[in-house]
């Protein structure tokens, strides 16, 4: 596909806004050819709860600067007033639809600085929980990105389907949202009793839905017809811009954490890095997509390795008392939407110092979109944003 | 890019039409799963009011509140958690770290509610309709947030400690203590039982940070016998610890003890160096220099008076020096602790009876105020035929004699009649000298209580056994035979019960079950009395006291009905060392109260 594809109208796209010498835009609001438009933080087509706000000439975007702050709770600086326990209720609302990735870096980081081993089955079950984050997190996407550009029906399969692995993780964890699961040493609770075969059950009855969801949203002409060239990401960009996971992957990048740094169990698990290289919306859905059939089947492969017996859990100090000696570290895993950082200073006292929380949406979010709304159509900002998939609360965090 | 298959692919799905909704059609009527976290439940009388769930709740979710049907008693602090639901995020950590497992979240998760008042509740006291759901998030049993088992501590085996009186428990080492000091959830259920209320998780904390020159401090604010206490300790605080509840509690006895240890003698002023006194010229005696004779003098000194102890032995520490052996609390011990309290301008005066060698009278004369703490040196007598030989002791006779270094009879075959504390000392104590003497033991401790009712420790009688004795419980003494002047032995019959249906001591025999245990020598051990024959008749008579003629005093200043006159330490409660030290340390400041009214 020739760039002249990607960007039809490229030529006079450069004529509004005129850009001024400090390469910044030249908007007139008084010259009545621009309109200010607030997309969101109440929005269908947004992502969580931010806002964008728009300047239009036409349908046309040519600046948007996004804005955040409608879910600021400071987590980072909560974290540093509070015990290294006491901080696991917290991190899992970093990122709402994926809680464990937060879980699981900020456990990783303890245990890199007090030295506490993770049982063979404790990390299994780590895993196991880690992609079915995953796998629910990139259902919850496809019902996003379908409700972006209209396909409401699609997006409630998705979510059911999702919930099927909801279900699955409340009897895991005894939470359907915020599992609290992964602690230093190992998870919580150990797995129940025929939870593989209710597992298969259900990922069986989500792998017919995904074939119902490939003819009715993926082999779909109006889906093509407003996501092909649309939304393009310039592989140029993406160590510009720190853009991670699948929307660096859609750009032609091979990377991915569980395979270039492998972590947990996924050294042991059989799959490739999914790329693509048309970089475009749909380009990057139908990756997820792929990805997303991936993860179900490492869900098998890693009920079928996992021990039946052995601990769960190792024998902790006294979580209540826990000091870490001074030091700093950082650990990263793959989440949906690409590299999650947590990078620890420990003072040797007990609380943590400093957290840092180094979310892909942050990057994603708001450099990323600002950039790529620029000469956008008003009618694709949302299956825009939805493509880069963002979830605000760990811009904010 | 549009291709026909993309125009048609969509229309295939329209099989859907004909499914079930996917939407959960009465979602307030879905059962949680097995393990959901969802309402809080408490067993309220499981639940002990420790608070670790209020200190680990990072929402500030819970409130320990007082309950109306719940008083507070030792290990029992009376309050239980209040739940405010605006604040829970239901992650269940207070149940993970709930001492006694009481608390549990059921998996019921759904609940309408017109009065917002009612979503902060007290679980288990405020009926709920969740409170009999049975499924729900409960602890895993393989899962803990702090380990329940206890650092044991390094002690000489029997074999190396059955012939001599060398200290039996080493001590912890800084590795050891560091550990046990990490067990303890700081909850202060210790701090509330412990008759001195010492600051217990505030030490235990001091050793987490390395800081035993604070562990020290904090200690002394409460008890100065602290290398006394660390090893003989009767530690109802331990018995009372959270973490016993489903683990063994904390070493706190021994983590004392560790402190001490750790400072030595001649940092003691350094460390703790406070601010200077301000003296007054007003006189206190003190009758007595055991623990609580010594407390009193300690915390008197810092309140400025002066003060003089009265010791009718020959060094200070009372019972501790003359009834504890000194394997279980070397003489050099006693010495420091004792020192440091001497050190601080108390004067002792040793060798003196109040009563023979100065008048209790001229003791009111010469000071504004005189605590009395005698303590219990009067061993009773079972009173059976027999017990006028001459080789039937009191153990608390032969206990100050080997003190003393003074010679004492070693039968090649003893009996010893009793159960408690002061029985084992004297047991465990002849036989190392039986051992010493003639290469073995043969010696016999026998109580009316049966086995797992004696009132000794139980580690007590597990080394006495370790150390050959033999500890034959449940008999009750009839007579001492003895046969050309020489005894034989003793003859017992069956103890049934040592209490009678109203509790009171009044013990019941199976006189068809006897038994007999040959010795040479009897010992008895069955209770001290206090000799108070040095208060002379009319003071005596002034003094109000209680049905079995013990003296009555107020039990928060010591004070008895003579205002000048403070009782305490084993005559009023006890008996051990730590009611000696907290009961001194109030008086001191009954005494305080007394002469700046």
């Amino acid at each position: 596909m020739s760039k002249k594809e990607f960007f039809p109208m490229d030529g006079d796209r450069t004529k509004y806004p005129e850009i001024k010498s400090d390469g910044t835009a030249d908007i007139d609001l008084s010259s009545h050819k621009y309109i200010k438009l607030w997309h969101g933080p109440n929005h269908p087509g947004i992502t969580g709860n931010m806002a964008v706000e728009l300047t239009l000439c036409g349908d046309e975007v040519v600046e948007g600067i996004t804005h955040v702050g409608y879910l600021h709770r400071g987590f980072e600086k909560l974290m540093e007033r509070r015990k290294y326990i006491q901080n696991f209720p917290l991190v899992c609302r970093i990122a709402v639809p994926e809680p464990d990735y937060n879980e699981y870096n900020y456990a990783t980081c303890i245990e890199n600085l007090t030295g506490i081993d993770v049982p063979e089955k404790g990390m299994w079950l780590r895993t196991l929980t880690l992609e079915m984050a995953r796998l629910q997190g990139f259902l919850m996407w496809i019902g996003g990105m379908a409700g972006a550009i209209g396909f409401g029906t699609v997006g409630q399969w998705a979510n059911y389907c999702r919930d099927l692995v909801l279900d699955r993780f409340e009897e895991l964890t005894g939470g359907r949202i915020y599992h609290i699961y992964i602690l230093p040493g190992g998870v919580r609770n150990d797995i129940p009793e025929g939870f593989k075969d209710r597992m298969e059950k259900n990922l069986r009855e989500i792998e017919g839905f995904m074939k119902d969801i490939r003819r009715a949203f993926f082999d779909n002409y109006v889906f093509k017809k407003r996501s092909v060239g649309v939304g393009y990401i310039d592989p140029a960009w993406v160590f510009d811009y720190g853009i991670v996971g699948p929307n660096a992957r859609a750009a032609g990048f091979k990377h991915d954490i569980r395979k270039n740094y492998p972590y947990a169990k996924y050294a042991e698990l059989d799959f490739e890095i999914t790329t693509a290289k048309d970089s475009d919306i749909y380009t990057r859905a139908f990756l997820r997509f792929e990805e997303l059939l991936k993860d179900i089947d490492l869900i098998r492969q890693i009920l079928d390795k996992m021990p039946e017996k052995g601990d769960h859990i190792s024998k902790v100090s006294n979580m209540m008392n826990l000091k870490i000696p001074a030091g700093e570290t950082y650990v990263r895993s793959e989440c949906t939407r690409g590299e999650y950082g947590y990078y620890l200073v420990a003072d040797g006292s007990e609380y943590p110092r400093r957290v840092n929380v180094r979310g892909p949406s942050y990057t994603h979010g708001v450099a990323l979109l600002e950039k790529m709304l620029v000469n956008v159509n008003i009618a694709d900002v949302a299956q825009l944003m939805v493509s880069l998939h963002t979830y605000p609360p760990e811009i904010e965090r | 890019m549009g291709t026909l298959k993309d125009i048609l692919s969509p229309f295939s799905v329209w099989k859907q039409v004909l499914k079930e909704p996917v939407t959960i059609k009465d979602p307030l009527n879905r059962a949680g799963s097995d393990r959901y976290r969802g309402f809080h439940q408490n067993e309220i009388d499981r639940c002990i009011g420790c608070g670790t769930c209020e200190a680990i709740c990072e929402n500030e979710a819970i409130d320990m509140v007082g309950v109306a049907s719940i008083a507070s008693k030792d290990g029992d602090s009376g309050l239980r958690p209040m739940v405010d639901y605006g604040r829970c995020c239901w992650c269940a950590l207070c149940v993970d770290v709930c001492t006694t497992g009481s608390l549990k979240l059921s998996n019921v998760y759904t609940w309408v509610d017109t009065d917002p008042d009612n979503f902060r509740f007290i679980p288990g006291i405020d009926k709920k309709p969740w409170d009999n759901a049975e499924k729900g998030y409960v602890k895993p049993d393989n899962y803990e947030l702090y380990p329940l088992e206890r650092v044991s501590m390094d002690h000489l085996h029997p074999e190396e400690r059955d012939h001599s009186f060398i200290e039996i428990m080493k001590g912890y080492s800084d590795e050891e203590a560091l550990i046990e000091a990490d067990r303890c959830v700081s909850c202060g259920i210790c701090t509330a039982t412990c008759p001195a209320h010492m600051g217990i998780p505030e030490y235990i904390k001091a050793i987490r940070n390395k800081d035993v020159e604070e562990g020290l401090r904090i200690m002394y604010e409460t008890n100065p016998l602290p290398e006394i206490c660390g090893r003989i300790c009767t530690h109802k605080c331990e018995t009372v610890c959270s973490l016993g509840h489903r683990g063994d509690p904390i070493s706190i006895r021994w983590l004392k003890r560790y402190i001490a240890d750790q400072v030595p003698e001649s940092a003691y002023a350094d460390v703790l160096r406070q601010d200077s006194v301000e003296q007054n010229d007003k006189k206190i005696a003190i009758i007595g220099a055991g623990p609580a004779g010594l407390s009193a003098a300690y915390y008197l000194r810092q309140l400025g008076y002066q003060v003089k102890i009265y010791e009718k032995l020959q060094a200070a520490g009372g019972m501790m020096r003359y009834g504890i052996p000194e394997y279980r609390l070397p003489y050099d011990q006693i010495d420091k602790d004792v020192n440091y309290i001497l050190s601080q301008g108390v004067d002792i005066q040793y060798n003196v009876e109040v009563g023979k060698d100065i008048s209790f009278s001229d003791l009111h004369k010469q000071y504004n105020a005189v605590y009395v703490a005698t303590g219990l040196h009067q061993g009773r007598s079972t009173r059976i035929p027999g017990t006028d030989h001459k080789s039937v002791y009191q153990a608390i006779e032969l206990l100050r004699k080997i003190t003393n270094n003074e010679e004492i009879e070693v039968a090649e075959k003893i009996v010893v009649i009793g159960g408690g504390n002061v029985a084992m000392d004297i047991t465990r104590s002849l036989a190392r000298m039986q051992k010493e003497k003639y290469g073995k033991v043969q010696i016999i401790a026998t109580s009316l209580e049966a086995e797992g009712k004696m009132p000794a420790d139980l580690e007590e009688i597990v080394e006495a056994r370790e150390e050959n004795a033999t500890i034959n419980p449940g008999w009750g003494p009839r007579e001492i035979l003895i046969e050309n002047d020489k005894i034989k032995g003793l003859k017992v019959v069956k103890c049934l019960d040592v209490f009678d249906a109203e509790g009171r001591f009044n013990p019941s025999f199976d006189e068809s079950e006897e038994a007999f245990f040959e010795a040479d020598m009897v010992v008895e051990s069955i209770g001290q009395g206090a000799d108070l024959g040095f208060i002379a008749p009319e003071f005596m008579e002034q003094l109000e006291k209680d049905h079995r003629g013990r003296i009555m005093v107020d039990p928060l200043t010591y004070q008895s009905t003579l205002p000048w006159l403070f009782v305490g330490g084993d005559i009023i409660e006890g008996p051990d060392v730590i009611h000696g030290v907290a009961n001194g340390h109030k008086a001191a400041k009954g005494i305080d109260l007394f002469l700046n009214k």
